[in-house]
């Protein structure tokens, strides 16, 4: 009813991945770890990683926002 | 014991939500509000009800308030008016489609421009395909009775959809009538605490709102359908046992000299006070005219008012809102639509009047019965929709 789902937390189920048209790759040699494209990730979509930040591509939409932010130009974005 | 109090149309709104023992208000405080929430955040501070009062900045987030507040198994109730139901249009469709069972008093005013503030239906005619059951109400006495109905109706676990109380601004919502109000025991063991089945709970999570694309969303919205199809059955329960308490019978239309009449007029709130007075008159002089007044407007009673003409020649339906373009005003196209599906065949007049305050007075609703009746002998219309008192 009311399209109300009981099940908590399904929206990890529902991978929106597929939406992207460009996707970010992270250059580990130029990576700093400073994790700013973490932060400023709007759909939680990049995992802190061991030396470098990696990208969940299961749930990044492909908006550039980490590539925008990135300080040290580690993150461009290439056509899917 | 019941005791009759002098309420404005407003102020017997507020006694009634009071009453309810409503658990959560919000509402945006300035004009277009009315003096039903004016009163119950004086019942708040003066700490004659257990609420929570919230004041927010606007009408969409009083809406929003009160949707958020329904989901948690809540009881609530708010009110608005004119440009104020305008701007809730957006969480008017988010209340039903959510199923919560919000009930609001509408003191019915026209919308801009030019800048009106005065009585007419504009307001919630513009919202009517919102999902809410709409509920007008012809005077004080008529308010304050179905608001407390409609927590029921709405609350009904059939039904979990929104209830707007319709009384016409200013004629109803300023003046000052003698009403029979119940004791707030009555009130209390009519209204039980609510039950909400899935309720916002940290404890148990659980997600509302999300998203329904093309494969399930119009699913949903069949299930809204059937729940407002389902109303009328609870309404009519609901009135039942209202009565018991009360003494006060309602229903779904409400009916003046229908068993006889060759000539009536359907409208809404309190013009059927004066419908009803001219109809008085009028049978006096041996003329079998006739009201038919619809206390629920949504769900639209199409079975009852077919019903209801049985014995008519001739009908004249009354809106006090315009359709701008449209064939006829809102009211009059669901009664012809209906008519017209039940192969019931009838000269039908339709009237726009009252538009942004204008009176109405008897002698121009003795000339709408003056004109149907004479349809009902020709059997001709000549003009299908015409703007009463108005200069051209």
């Amino acid at each position: 009813m009311a399209g109300i789902i009981l099940e908590p937390g399904s929206s990890v189920k529902y991978k929106t991945g597929d939406w992207r048209t460009f996707r970010p790759v992270v250059d580990p040699e130029k990576c700093t770890h400073c994790l700013l494209c973490w932060i400023f990730c709007p759909d939680i979509a990049i995992r802190r990683g061991e030396k470098v930040a990696e990208i969940d591509y299961n749930f990044c939409k492909g908006c550039g926002i980490c590539a925008s932010e990135c300080p040290v130009k580690a993150i461009t974005m290439e056509e899917e | 014991m019941p005791q009759v109090l002098g309420l404005t149309g407003d102020e017997a709104v507020a006694y009634a939500a009071k009453q309810s023992d409503v658990d959560v208000v919000a509402a945006y405080p300035i004009t277009p509000q009315t003096i039903m929430v004016e009163l119950f955040s004086e019942y708040v501070a003066n700490g004659e009800v257990h609420a929570e009062f919230v004041c927010v900045e606007s009408e969409h987030s009083a809406m929003s308030a009160c949707v958020g507040a329904s989901l948690t198994g809540a009881r609530v109730f708010t009110a608005t008016s004119s440009q104020g139901l305008a701007l809730m249009h957006e969480m008017l469709y988010i209340a039903s489609g959510l199923r919560c069972p919000i009930v609001m008093g509408v003191a019915n005013r026209a919308l801009s421009a030019p800048i009106n503030i005065h009585g007419d239906h504009s307001d919630m005619m513009g919202s009517r395909d919102c999902g809410w059951i709409q509920i007008y109400a012809e005077n004080a006495q008529e308010a304050y009775d179905w608001v407390i109905q409609a927590f029921r109706i709405a609350e009904d676990p059939e039904v979990r959809l929104p209830v707007a109380v319709n009384l016409d601004g200013f004629i109803l919502s300023h003046c000052m009538e003698g009403a029979t109000v119940l004791d707030d025991e009555a009130v209390k063991r009519f209204l039980p605490h609510r039950k909400a089945k899935y309720p916002l709970d940290p404890e148990k999570p659980l997600t509302i709102g999300a998203l329904a694309l093309p494969d399930y969303y119009y699913e949903f919205k069949l299930q809204q359908e059937d729940a407002i199809r389902k109303a009328p059955e609870k309404i009519r329960e609901t009135n039942r046992e209202y009565e018991e308490i009360s003494g006060r019978r309602y229903g779904i239309l409400d009916l003046y000299g229908m068993e006889d009449a060759e000539a009536a007029v359907v409208c809404l709130g309190s013009t059927g006070g004066t419908a009803r007075a001219v109809a008085r008159a009028l049978r006096k002089e041996g003329r079998k005219v006739g009201i038919i007044k619809p206390w629920v407007y949504r769900p639209f009673p199409a079975r009852e008012i077919v019903k209801a003409t049985g014995n008519l020649k001739a009908l004249a339906v009354m809106d006090r809102a315009c359709s701008f373009g449209a064939p006829y005003g809102a009211l009059c196209s669901d009664v012809v639509s209906i008519l017209k599906q039940q192969r019931r065949d009838l000269p039908v007049l339709n009237y726009v009047y009252g538009l942004g305050g204008r009176d109405t007075r008897p002698s121009e609703i003795r000339a709408v019965f003056d004109e149907t009746l004479k349809a009902a002998d020709t059997g001709i219309v000549e003009e299908p929709l015409r703007f009463l008192e108005v200069r051209e």
